[in-house]
């Protein structure tokens, strides 16, 4: 079983890899957004450092949110998903390991590349570190929240819009916390601690329960 | 080994495609299903892997000394070819076979064959290292019958599996059926094209579904 699971985040990595979408355009992505913003708002460091953390963060689940309506759909399309179905890895462990090659590919590169992005925003070292850390642990659960959109969304065409509607508004409590975790750097009076850890918990509820959710919607669009 | 239908009944788009059809095959035996574009041959074989629901009737493989449901014993070759364009013939092989290996090895049953063997056998040892996406569709197709040795399952679901072969590698095909059959294995095809198999038994959906 843990060989399967190894050849299916090999093939899962090398694919993300070899197609364009994967990890590089993720982070072109990422970085159009954040620099549009200062072009949108106006050459103002003091407003610029304190919303900065919550552009990161916003910037970060378009960007996760971005590929993720592959996950399934390619699978789906070429006949991968009905032999993944019977193969040797039960069904949600199938969607765990998608879900951390796809994080891997695509949301680590981005975590790593937000203290640059950050300096753009005029925040401070300390702001970068923390909304670093933030992305690190919280992308995840934006990552698996997106696998159950695009589990149910798998057997329509065009699902991309419809997997944001979905998707998206699952996504506000994780934001609140990352974002809430990210800007108490940047001056604000909250501690860090206590959103930080909140945003641990939600990533951890999305693990044990996003698997289930997203397998559950998979053998779902089969009957 | 032996697989059984009981009375099975299918719907389709709200639509009774067929019922109370039964049939029964052993090791060694295949079933070739035939009948008209849109009498149920794909739904037949995707309700056999456990793909689709059953609107009534029982399936039951028995007799392999394995208890892992029917889906997981069975090789389901469909009209996609489930590869993935952007790896090589060996990196898609490679990946199903460790994927779709059975956790035990059957008693009796063959060895699978490593991945450079199984695309020998297919004839295609010469391009294991191209990207799929620079395969022709008859190569496809052949990389997709590789799969079916790379890792060993007793029962074989082929949904027309001559799609897109020439005559040479409609050759091969046969003898890797023929071989299979050899070693105990069941075979339920759908197809159009004569299937050049020893008394494969013969199965007419659409106008009288008996065996």
């Amino acid at each position: 079983m843990r060989k399967a699971a190894a050849a299916l985040f090999l093939r899962e990595w090398r694919i993300a890899r070899r197609i364009g979408g994967g990890a590089a355009v993720g982070l072109v992505f990422f970085l159009i957004l954040v620099t549009l913003i200062p072009f949108a708002i106006g050459p103002d460091l003091a407003l610029l450092a304190k919303i900065g953390p919550a552009i990161l963060w916003i910037a970060a689940l378009l960007a996760t949110l971005l590929g993720v309506d592959r996950l399934f759909q390619s699978d789906e399309d070429d006949g991968s998903l009905d032999l993944l179905i019977h193969g040797r890895l039960p069904l949600e462990l199938v969607v765990l390991v998608k879900c951390a090659a796809h994080w891997t590919a695509g949301a680590l590169p981005l975590v790593i590349a937000s203290p640059l992005f950050g300096l753009m925003l005029a925040l401070d070292a300390r702001a970068l570190a923390l909304t670093a850390a933030s992305l690190a642990v919280g992308t995840p659960a934006l990552t698996l929240i997106g696998a159950i959109g695009a589990a149910l969304t798998v057997s329509l065409r065009r699902g991309g819009l419809l997997l944001a509607v979905v998707a998206l508004p699952l996504t506000i409590p994780v934001l609140i916390f990352g974002v809430a975790a990210a800007s108490a750097a940047s001056g604000g009076a909250a501690p860090f601690a206590p959103p930080f850890l909140a945003l641990c918990a939600l990533t951890l509820l999305a693990l044990a329960g996003a698997p289930f959710a997203a397998a559950a919607a998979l053998r779902l669009a089969r009957s | 080994m032996r697989l059984r239908a009981d009375r099975l009944a299918l719907d389709r788009g709200g639509r009774r495609l067929f019922s109370e059809l039964s049939f029964e095959l052993s090791s060694g035996q295949a079933l070739v299903v035939r009948g008209e574009n849109g009498a149920g041959k794909t739904s037949l074989l995707r309700a056999i892997a456990g793909l689709a629901p059953l609107a009534a009737g029982a399936l039951e493989l028995s007799g392999g000394g394995d208890d892992a449901p029917l889906g997981e014993q069975a090789h389901y070759l469909g009209h996609a070819d489930a590869l993935k364009s952007a790896l090589t013939a060996r990196e898609n092989l490679q990946f199903w076979a460790a994927m779709l290996a059975a956790a035990r090895p059957r008693a009796g049953g063959r060895r699978a064959a490593g991945v450079s063997a199984a695309l020998d056998r297919v004839g295609l040892g010469h391009v294991a290292d191209f990207p799929i996406h620079a395969l022709s569709a008859g190569q496809k197709r052949r990389v997709a019958l590789a799969r079916l040795l790379a890792a060993d399952r007793p029962l074989w679901l082929l949904d027309e599996p001559s799609t897109a072969l020439d005559l040479a590698a409609q050759g091969r095909l046969h003898e890797l059926l023929r071989e299979h059959l050899a070693a105990g294995g069941l075979i339920v095809a759908a197809t159009h094209a004569p299937l050049d198999l020893p008394d494969a038994r013969e199965l007419r959906l659409g106008a009288a579904a008996a065996a």
